[in-house]
């Protein structure tokens, strides 16, 4: 392994107990998991349709997976190259090596511009350092303006998807939030709100442009940064995004490193992979690209912030490394069997589900109970591999976790020492037999009772129950039958 | 050392085991289903517009202003946005109807501020291409589509796309773009999957879209 610093862990998120423990508390909330079901069910069939339409869907995910590759096998060049491009074109290149650094560069643009808010598009970066809380404790506050997002400020909860923060909210949850809380932090909700979701989408309408028309300074992320342009790519829906990316004088995107495509021509291939895979559309309606500063039109000071925080440290394992390829379309939580029924805050992270389950780990290291769990967060069905546009091969990666996780812990966990009882089981035949013979004992004590938890095995048991043994064994069974018939087994050679 | 310095040898170390160099992979490549004709591309990017919600219709260049100033009152606008490289006969029946035209200039000899321009109903623009597997036009912001913020805070964008802008697929738009210009692709008029998973037309952008193909 090696020595690069892994991702803090956010005050949010430290001590979070294990997936499984959090996934237990998840699975009670009936009304999440309607919420869940319905939403992930309806993006699922759209994805299936808006893939389906394409032809060369193998070859464009196999692209893309060569564009991201090309990009992170050569990170150093390509960041380099980005960064004079941007520089160029006017814009001002900031690096940083860790949620605390790229948060205090943010926090100084602010102050040196005077402005108490900024105006925000949903951005998972900024989501990842925490950059909210730290602009609010700076006395600077910053208006999510994203509709999930405003859901999940306004009601002060924490995302639970990729692309739709709040999918855990039905309607009426959100019409409640909503009639409740915009009137504290600016245009208050209409008194006859009900909740549809044009009224919903409306009352966001009139509550933002407010914000926006006043706004000075914008902060963002990115879904691409082009390395031979500098051009930064915004891949959205509602128009918020480019409501900050035009109207405000200063504009700072944070963008994680792995973001790199090598070329602008790249964006052929991302751009019918994204939206197909992410939102189950031919294209998301909107879709900005900007290249620094362009004289006259929007922002004309463009601030760019390179994140690491724990991304070299990905890079340098040869194997996770592919985790970077990842664009966030969140098609793998779609498809997850897990992820419908738990939802995401059990993941500990703002990257949850399948993808979650490998990218914390690798960013943060298994030091901690929940990064150590994630690994295991996974029936390994493979459905993610399946539908990621990049070819991120997550369930192979979660199977190296999960060794890396048993080494760690080597001789010390319940699970080591019974898998080393076992090895020594299963090397002779003799001590097979008499163990087989010693579980029917058990079965018949048990008499066909369920197993809820066995000592020692807590974490395995926890979701899962353990069938009752046998009362007799396929041996057993074969001499009480077929009498003399009965194979030999114990004088063949093991 | 510098973030910068550090961060980039970090990333040199993390790549350490890599023995290609940058470009080996060779070109890009180029993954496009294409158009038996041109009059399929066509017909497919206006059934793939109007599969968003969006207004289409097709009309010759000489009704172009009628279809204009059609989809104006349609939308019961009363001031337009005229970008000022417009073909100004784009918008002359609309005048001649009575919809006040507007420039790009403010009380104060300026660009419009955006309070102004949230005071003005609709934009009238050109494009400079357009994809017909995914019903999107794509604007570079030259003259005849005006700065972004002009077909941005107008609730109603009429979009004029000529028949020979319209490619069959997203890389032949690609490759037909500028990235030194400001690019916006508009699929759709605003909307928003946020709740339920339900698409609602509507929410920060325009939200009426007319597009109109001319030839």
């Amino acid at each position: 392994m090696t020595d690069l610093p892994v991702q803090d862990t956010s005050p949010t998120f430290l001590g979070m107990p294990s997936f499984q423990r959090s996934a237990k508390v998840a699975l009670a909330d009936t009304q999440q998991r309607r919420n869940l079901a319905h939403a992930t069910a309806t993006i699922r069939a759209k994805r299936a349709a808006a893939v389906g339409e394409v032809e060369g869907w193998e070859d464009l995910r196999l692209a893309g997976a060569a564009a991201k590759d090309e990009a992170l096998h050569h990170l150093p060049d390509y960041l380099e190259q980005l960064e004079a491009a941007l520089t160029a074109r006017g814009a001002t290149v900031h690096w940083a090596r860790d949620a605390a650094e790229a948060n205090r560069v943010v926090v100084d643009l602010a102050r040196a511009k005077g402005a108490d808010e900024v105006v925000k598009v949903k951005s998972m970066a900024t989501q990842e350092i925490e950059l909210n809380e730290t602009l609010e404790a700076a006395g600077i506050a910053a208006w999510e303006t994203d509709l999930a997002e405003l859901i999940v400020q306004l009601g002060e909860d924490r995302p639970s998807h990729i692309l739709v923060p709040a999918i855990h909210r039905n309607r009426a949850e959100i019409r409640e939030i909503f009639a409740r809380r915009m009137g504290t932090v600016g245009r208050a909700a209409p008194a006859d709100l009900t909740d549809e979701p044009e009224r919903l989408a409306e009352a966001a309408r009139l509550h933002l442009r407010e914000k926006f028309l006043r706004a000075r300074v914008a902060v963002t992320g990115a879904n691409f940064a082009v390395a031979d342009t500098g051009t930064l790519v915004v891949v959205e829906s509602e128009g918020n995004g480019r409501m900050c990316l035009t109207l405000p004088e200063t504009l700072i995107t944070v963008v994680g490193i792995e973001k790199v495509l090598p070329t602008f021509a790249d964006l052929a291939t991302m751009l019918q992979l994204l939206p197909r895979s992410s939102t189950g559309e031919r294209m998301n309606p909107y879709t900005s690209m900007w290249t620094g500063v362009t004289p006259g039109d929007g922002p004309q000071e463009v601030h760019v912030v390179l994140l690491d925080s724990g991304r070299s440290r990905v890079l340098a394992d040869e194997a996770g490394r592919e985790a970077l390829r990842c664009i966030r379309c969140s098609a793998c939580l779609n498809v997850c069997p897990v992820y419908e029924r738990t939802g995401g805050h059990a993941y500990g992270s703002v990257y949850p589900g399948p993808i979650g389950a490998v990218l914390n780990p690798l960013l943060r290291g298994t030091s901690s109970e929940v990064d150590r769990s994630l690994p295991y967060a996974s029936s390994l069905c493979g459905a993610c591999f399946e539908a990621c546009p990049v070819r991120i091969d997550i369930p192979s990666l979660l199977v190296r976790l999960r060794t890396q996780v048993v080494d760690e812990a080597s001789g010390r966990s319940a699970e080591a020492a019974s898998m080393k009882a076992a090895a020594w089981m299963f090397g002779d035949h003799r001590r097979l037999e008499a163990a087989q013979r010693a579980v029917t004992l058990g079965g018949r004590l048990l008499g066909g009772r369920t197993i809820r938890s066995l000592p020692g095995l807590g974490a395995w048991t926890q979701a899962r129950d353990v069938p009752s043994p046998p009362t007799e064994t396929f041996r057993q069974w074969w001499a009480r039958t077929h009498g003399d018939d009965a194979p030999h087994t114990s004088e063949e050679t093991p | 050392m510098s973030s910068r310095e550090e961060i980039l040898g970090r990333l040199r170390a993390a790549t350490g085991d890599v023995t290609s160099r940058p470009g080996d992979r060779g070109p890009v490549p180029v993954i496009a289903a294409t158009g038996e004709s041109a009059q399929a591309t066509l017909d497919l990017f206006v059934a793939t517009v109007a599969d968003y919600r969006a207004s289409v219709v097709r009309c010759t260049p000489e009704q172009v202003g009628a279809e204009v100033a059609a989809a104006l009152v349609r939308a019961r606008a009363h001031t337009v946005l005229v970008p000022p490289g417009l073909d100004t006969s784009w918008v002359a029946r609309a005048r001649d109807a009575g919809l006040r035209l507007r420039t790009d200039e403010g009380e104060d000899g300026g660009p419009l501020t955006a309070q102004e321009l949230d005071g003005i109903d609709a934009v009238v623009t050109a494009a400079r291409v357009a994809v017909a597997t995914t019903g999107t036009i794509v604007l570079d912001h030259a003259p005849d589509q005006g700065r972004r913020a002009l077909t941005l805070v107008p609730d109603q964008h009429v979009c004029v796309v000529r028949a020979d802008q319209v490619v069959h697929d997203v890389p032949d738009a690609v490759a037909l773009l500028d990235p030194a210009r400001p690019l916006t692709w508009v699929s759709g008029p605003s909307a928003t999957s946020d709740i339920e998973l339900d698409r609602v037309e509507g929410v920060h952008g325009p939200r009426t879209l007319d597009v109109i193909v001319v030839g």
